[in-house]
């Protein structure tokens, strides 16, 4: 079980303050924020791509190189990759060479993006955007596991004799999670390829997340990856934690109250009832994290959101602190009756031995 | 068994769009007979959770349940009080938050109240292309109520055409129309989505 933090790459005004940080102060915020998480004992940490504001998170594949620069051990990865509006061959490249320069320590999740006039400055129609997916995903999945690659589709131009540069490290392409809130065709091509898939279950209620990741298990199992238990999958999540739970309600209010996404709608008390939002004290954000389980079976990765709403920088590595705290308690919990069977989150290593291990098998088969 | 939804957009209570939809619904079961089951709901109590819904993009609690019931229907009794020249913004946000698709194929039968006869043509100014831009099938029939229709008997009789007409739709209603898939029950194959780009 991996854990870890995802952000959207948001510059939010601070609502008890009125101050709103500048770019260079987010982009500099995400790079501290990753060390911190690292310095905790994190597993992951995943960054955003958008390409408008009030995001500065354009460029994915640059802020994850710095940061691992930075960084030994942290896993870099994306929430998420738009695989709908980014060429599949500039992914292939961009990805590819992040692979070979951080040895390894990488892999990305798609997503759509949501914003419709997003799509048309990239030459692209948001109605189509399942059908970007499938078909954008498709070409990057040959590109990186074919040397040379003829190709033509509906949306971009054709590719003849094409070969994809860097090949991938150890020849194992990253490992790639499909992300979607409320698309059930995502779950599905997720399924298809045997990738992992992330249900980002922060703003919705629990019932919705159990239907989407029960169709995706179900549907892995179909296609001959495994049995349903044993697919991957990735939740989000979201906290506020201080040691007493009221200074957590107190202190975390005024963002919740208005916040980008859920802001001037339900109360804090209604969403936390509805939605995985924990705000209170470290014990009430691991019993309800655990809690997941419940729902969405024994699982792969979680990941929280805790820089949004216009949170401080400070807060911000303050809520790291307190959940490097509760680590070993999340730790401990999760493995709490998961069964052998079940793989760990996806790393290069275990991606490697695997290839390794098939490579032995099917000589002893050809043999 | 028919499954009859009467949703009723009335503010003040008691309400006259209320009374006007439990007339309909009262006239529904008249024509449907025994077998029927005819349900009213204010929408007033979800006004909170709609706003929510507007907000987060999920429908919390009673909402949800309400959203199911509407999926499940084989036909709908839909009133408005009227506002401003057309539809109640109550009205229209519960339609607004719909998943697309869900109203497809349903039989509708649309209705409002309003202070004056003046406002009688809101039913096919307003309501009959909003349904009808949601695929829904409306009835023929609909039925305004002003102040002074309450004491005519030609409501009565337009209550019962639109009753009748909604229950002969109602009743044919299952697989005929409303054939959207359920991608969660019986996913699209990928390789057929696939093939389907090529």
């Amino acid at each position: 079980m991996q854990f870890g933090i995802f952000t959207v790459g948001d510059v939010t005004m601070d609502p008890t303050t009125g101050r709103t940080p500048s770019e260079h102060e987010r982009i500099k915020a995400q790079v501290e924020i990753a060390k911190k998480a690292e310095e905790v004992g994190l597993d992951v940490v995943a960054v955003g791509q958008h390409h408008n504001p009030p995001f500065v998170a354009s460029s994915p594949t640059t802020t994850m190189a710095y940061i691992a620069a930075q960084t030994e051990r942290i896993l870099l990865s994306t929430s998420t990759t738009l695989i709908t509006t980014t060429d599949p061959v500039r992914i292939a490249e961009d990805y590819g060479t992040l692979q070979h320069l951080t040895d390894g320590r990488m892999d990305l999740m798609m997503g759509r993006g949501n914003t419709g006039p997003v799509y048309p400055w990239f030459g692209k129609d948001i109605r189509e955007g399942i059908n970007l997916a499938i078909e954008n995903y498709a070409l990057l999945h040959r590109l990186w596991r074919e040397d040379v690659v003829d190709w033509s589709g509906k949306f971009r131009t054709p590719l003849q004799g094409f070969t994809a540069t860097p090949r991938p490290l150890d020849g194992v392409p990253p490992f790639v999670w499909h992300g979607s809130i409320r698309s059930p065709e995502i779950a599905e091509q997720a399924a298809y390829y045997g990738d992992g898939f992330f249900h980002n279950h922060i703003f919705w209620p629990a019932s919705h997340t159990r239907q989407m990741v029960a169709l995706y298990r179900r549907r892995f199992e179909h296609y001959g990856h495994g049995s349903a238990d044993q697919a991957i999958v990735g939740l989000g999540g979201q906290f506020f934690m201080r040691r007493n739970s009221q200074d957590a309600v107190t202190e975390f209010r005024p963002y919740f109250d208005n916040a980008p996404v859920y802001g001037h709608g339900p109360s804090l008390e209604d969403f936390t009832a509805q939605t995985p939002l924990t705000v209170g004290s470290p014990q009430q954000v691991i019993e309800k994290t655990l809690g997941f389980r419940e729902y969405a079976g024994d699982y792969q990765r979680q990941l929280f959101l805790l820089d949004h709403a216009g949170l401080p920088l400070k807060t911000v590595l303050e809520q790291l602190d307190l959940l490097g705290e509760i680590l070993p308690d999340l730790r401990a919990g999760f493995a709490e009756g998961r069964p052998a069977h079940v793989p760990d989150g996806p790393t290069h290593e275990g991606l490697l031995a695997a290839a390794l291990a098939q490579d032995e098998s099917d000589e002893t088969v050809s043999a | 068994m028919t499954r009859i939804l009467a949703l009723s957009a009335g503010l003040s209570v008691p309400s006259s769009t209320r009374l006007l939809t439990d007339r309909l619904a009262e006239a529904v079961r008249r024509s449907a007979g025994p077998s029927a089951e005819v349900e009213v709901v204010d929408l007033r109590p979800y006004a909170h959770a709609l706003a929510d819904h507007l907000l987060t993009g999920f429908p919390s609690g009673d909402l949800a349940e309400l959203v199911e019931r509407v999926r499940h229907a084989d036909g709908l009794v839909v009133a408005t009080r009227v506002f401003s020249a057309s539809y109640s913004g109550l009205f229209k946000t519960f339609f607004d938050v719909l998943e697309p698709g869900l109203l497809e194929g349903k039989p509708v039968l649309i209705a409002a109240t309003a202070g004056t006869a003046r406002h009688s043509l809101v039913l096919d100014h307003a309501l009959r292309p909003l349904f009808s831009y949601l695929r829904a099938v409306v009835v023929p029939t609909g039925v305004f109520a002003a102040t002074e229709d309450f004491g005519d008997a030609g409501l009565d009789q337009r209550i019962d055409r639109a009753a009748g007409e909604l229950v002969a739709l109602a009743g044919g209603r299952r697989g005929a129309l409303h054939v959207v898939r359920d991608e969660f029950a019986d996913p699209t194959p990928f390789e057929e989505r696939l093939r389907g780009l090529t």
